[in-house]
């Protein structure tokens, strides 16, 4: 192990080093095999994913102003919102947390020069750039893209139901991002279990490092299986086989089950890492530990466990599922979700609270997530799922839990984009941005829990009969174009930033982790030295070996350590 | 900018910490003074966006619905106070360093315990409604038929094989049913999945190609109540509309023996149900009125 540590400064702060190890410029970003290169090709490509899906949701709510929308056909209406949801949910929230933030911070977390399997990384991006071109394709072919919604129900994904070129593209796009991702899951494993530094023991893992483990082992179990379904389906539509096709003896049901069986876990997924972002943000800006980090690990292991045991909570009005078991294992997630809650309290009390952009965004995270969370209790209730089930209702309800992601998201960005560039974001921008993104999501989500209880079907291209539903829906049309609106404020806030000076140095936010000990932006294989690490902050522990985190059940404040229990000559 | 690398570590034990207690004791008392009426406050309990409905079924999912909001509104408006709070409270004053707690046993079992706790309660009422809501009566006193199609309906009653409403889109078909009986409802699709919904039951189930669901309902309110397929089943699916219109059950009897097809069942339906409909401005509705707010 280093036994120094002297923290990166201008005596290594060597640019030319660099340029050494590669091409520069447009040939390094096609063949780099550098997960920090992987990582922000990544970033930018699903962030581009998320404007566009976002203009989808635009349009979307443009047409639902008024009750006989003429903005979209209706065609046009079914083929918005099933490319909305699958270039969010496909193209955007997973691959922006695992592929990219991830992908660029976990091998830095854990002292790490690289991921396991550097080129399998780099075939994980491509893949995924390629299946996300492809879907998209889907609006160029005749009949235009995939209309079946981001769920592709069968038999309405069949080939009778959906003849177009656009369901085969949505079909190989959903193939190719699903080998990406799988190649991602077994990369992060593979990096985490094996690439630790000297002294990194699993329970001195960064939060966000233990979620993205977590993560990466949902993935391998989650979408072989949704892979596995695509091809089936793939095979009714083209080879003749009847799997899904119940005039013929098959079983539409199979689908639902298989899709949701990736489906569910799926949701931790994409969840999963936001949470670790926000766990990393809210400590660093309260200046605390993370309250009762091994609860937060157990928390985290225990959601993804239950979330293989509960995808039939999607089936609850299918009549064709046992209840009460997957009505209980979904109650049972909140269990471990709600200590998350309280973690994150506990984080932020007694601490000294920095209102950065970022600290802004975590807590945005925690009060869009927790609503997402309550009416997520409510429907797992099988009656009060039956009265809502495929209303407003559950679209209000899962974009609270989307928008919080999209909030940690953004929380992530402004907390590590000085780390990766070198620069800050402008926080005045940041926050004028939280503001609108917040209150958007906000006004955005309320109204449509109103809507489905009185009634309100999703995917309606039109409600003719119901005028009076207008105002809800008008004001729903506004919380989204102030989303929109934000997301306006990040791409000037970002383009802005490529004028700004490189002054962020390596530790601007006085943070925990092995990311904060290299250099803004860290060099090729990531460190010039290594601290020791006696601790999940081993960052911290540099910087404030007279601070370490308290033990057990130390409550008496006397005992505020003043000797230096983990300091370093 | 290593901003606080330098800093000297405070005195953890100074007057802070004591301060700090106090105030969130009054702030606790404070929330527990507001969250307290509208414990008591349980015979007139809102209905948070939902109703009660016109079914059997539906006042006790409505009840439901009105527990779990309150106690969603009170575990949510707590969380969501402790996260306000300790974001404000703790605001940065300083640039000491606060004490480095992690670990605090108790607070920790409090906050597994009490959720598991609630989460039990929650699983039992749900349990206790969803129980009845699907059991099936064995011998019916009314049946009918729902088949679903893209985009529309055929209703049907089986012991009347000349009786079948079909109906596309906005010819709106009509489903009648009696009330103060159960209803069996067999559900199945001829194409892809349909949702079957009625907005004033509070409840919903797929209409799926092979498979046959049945479910009972017990209308217990006159009326007519305009509804729609629920899930996405193609071009149409905005537009896939279809009317429940509940009558008295002697007159739905009477009605289905009288009829010789379709159209004619749904005059007579139609017809009956205006008759029980200015009838009913009178004093039909009382057992509803009453069952809307207190049932």
């Amino acid at each position: 192990m280093v036994d120094v540590l002297e923290p990166q400064t201008a005596a290594h702060d060597d640019h030319g080093h660099d340029e050494h190890h590669g091409p520069s410029g447009i040939m390094n970003w096609l063949t780099s095999t550098d997960h920090k290169v992987i990582g922000l090709n990544y970033t930018v490509t699903s962030i581009i994913m998320l404007v566009i899906g976002g203009a989808f949701a635009m349009l979307i709510r443009a047409q639902l102003t008024t009750p006989n929308g003429s903005v979209v056909t209706l065609a046009q209406y079914n083929e918005l919102f099933t490319m909305h949801g699958s270039v969010m949910i496909y193209l955007f929230a997973g691959p922006f947390a695992f592929g990219g933030l991830a992908n660029y911070m976990v091998p830095i977390q854990i002292g790490a020069p690289d991921m396991a399997f550097p080129r399998l990384n780099a075939l994980s991006y491509w893949l995924y750039l390629t299946g996300s071109i492809t879907m998209l394709l889907g609006f160029a072919v005749a009949g235009g893209a995939a209309n079946f919604g981001w769920v592709g129900y069968a038999p309405l994904s069949d080939a009778l139901n959906a003849p177009g070129a656009g369901a085969d593209l949505w079909i190989g796009a959903l193939l190719l991002t699903g080998f990406s991702a799988i190649f991602t899951g077994v990369n992060l494993v593979a990096t985490i279990f094996y690439l630790r530094a000297p002294g990194m023991t699993m329970f001195r893992m960064p939060i966000f490092t233990w979620n993205m483990l977590v993560t990466g082992i949902l993935i391998l179990l989650a979408f072989p299986v949704l892979t596995a379904g695509l091809v089936m389906l793939y095979a009714d539509r083209h080879f003749g086989t009847h799997i899904y096709d119940a005039n013929h003896g098959g079983v539409p049901i199979l689908w639902q089950n298989i899709f949701w069986f990736w489906g569910h876990p799926e949701v931790y997924i994409l969840a999963l890492p936001f949470f670790g972002m926000v766990t990393e943000i809210i400590p660093v800006f309260s200046r605390k530990p993370l309250f009762g980090y091994k609860g937060m690990v157990f928390a985290t292991i225990a959601i993804a466990a239950l979330s293989t045991g509960v995808w039939a909570h999607h089936m609850f009005t299918t009549g064709t599922v046992l209840l009460p078991f997957f009505s209980f294992m979904t109650y049972l997630i909140s269990i471990p979700t709600g200590i998350k809650f309280f973690n994150w309290i506990g984080s932020m009390w007694g601490g000294q609270i920095r209102f950065t952009a970022a600290m802004l965004f975590a807590i945005g995270f925690l009060i869009t997530f927790l609503i997402g969370g309550i009416t997520g209790i409510i429907l797992a209730s099988p009656p009060l799922d039956f009265f809502t089930h495929d209303t407003y209702f559950v679209v209000a309800h899962f974009h609270s839990v989307v928008m919080a992601l999209v909030i940690g998201a953004m929380a992530g960005l402004y907390y590590w984009f000085p780390k990766i560039t070198g620069r800050f974001l402008n926080e005045r921008i940041g926050k004028a941005q939280f503001w609108f993104l917040f209150l958007g999501s906000t006004i955005f989500t309320m109204p449509g829990y109103l809507l489905g209880l009185k009634g309100m079907p999703r995917r309606m291209a039109v409600y003719t009969l119901h005028p009076e539903w207008q105002h809800l829906n008008t004001l729903s049309s506004v919380g989204a174009w102030m989303i929109g609106f934000s997301t306006i404020l990040f791409v000037i806030n970002a383009v802005k930033t490529t004028r700004s000076p490189k002054t962020a140095g390596p530790n601007p936010w006085d943070a925990h982790t092995l990311e904060w000990f290299t250099t803004s932006p860290p060099p090729h294989h990531n460190f010039y030295a290594l601290p020791n690490i006696r601790s999940e902050r081993p960052t911290w522990d540099y910087y404030h070996p007279d601070a370490p985190a308290l033990t057990h059940d130390d409550h008496d404040p006397s005992h505020m350590p003043n000797a230096a229990k983990g300091a370093t000559k | 900018m290593l901003e606080g690398v330098n800093d000297p570590v405070d005195n953890p034990g100074s007057g802070l910490v004591r301060s700090r207690t106090s105030r969130t004791r009054r702030n606790l008392g404070l929330a527990a003074l507001v969250l307290t009426p509208l414990l008591l406050s349980s015979c007139t309990v809102p209905g948070f966006g939902a109703a009660s409905g016109v079914t059997d079924a539906s006042h006790k999912t409505y009840k439901l619905w009105q527990g779990f909001m309150i106690t969603g509104l009170i575990v949510g408006g707590l969380t969501l106070f402790l996260i306000v709070y300790a974001a404000l409270r703790y605001r940065r004053k300083s640039d000491a360093i606060p004490r480095q707690t992690q670990y605090v046993t108790w607070i920790e079992i409090l906050y597994t315990v009490i959720p598991t706790i609630i989460v039990g309660v929650l699983f039992y009422v749900t349990i206790v409604v969803e129980n009845p809501e699907v059991a099936r009566v064995a011998h019916p006193p009314a049946k009918i038929n729902v088949v679903a199609f893209q985009w529309g309906w055929r209703f049907s009653y089986p012991g009347y094989p000349n009786i079948s409403t079909v109906g596309q889109t906005t010819q709106n078909p009509v489903m009648v049913m009696p009330v103060g009986e159960t209803d069996a409802v067999t559900l199945t699709s001829l194409d892809v999945i349909h949702g079957f919904y009625v907005k004033e039951f509070n409840y919903s189930e797929y209409a799926q190609p092979g498979v046959t669901n049945r479910f009972d309902v017990h209308v217990d309110t006159v009326g007519s109540y305009q509804s729609q397929c629920t899930q996405l089943c193609g071009l149409y699916h905005s537009l896939m509309y279809f009317k429940v219109v509940a009558i008295p059950a002697a007159d739905y009897h009477a009605c289905l023996t009288s009829a010789s097809d379709g159209p004619t069942f749904v005059a007579c339906a139609e017809k009956a149900l205006a008759t029980a409909g200015s009838q009913m401005t009178a004093n039909v509705r009382p057992t509803q009125g009453a069952l809307s707010h207190h049932g």
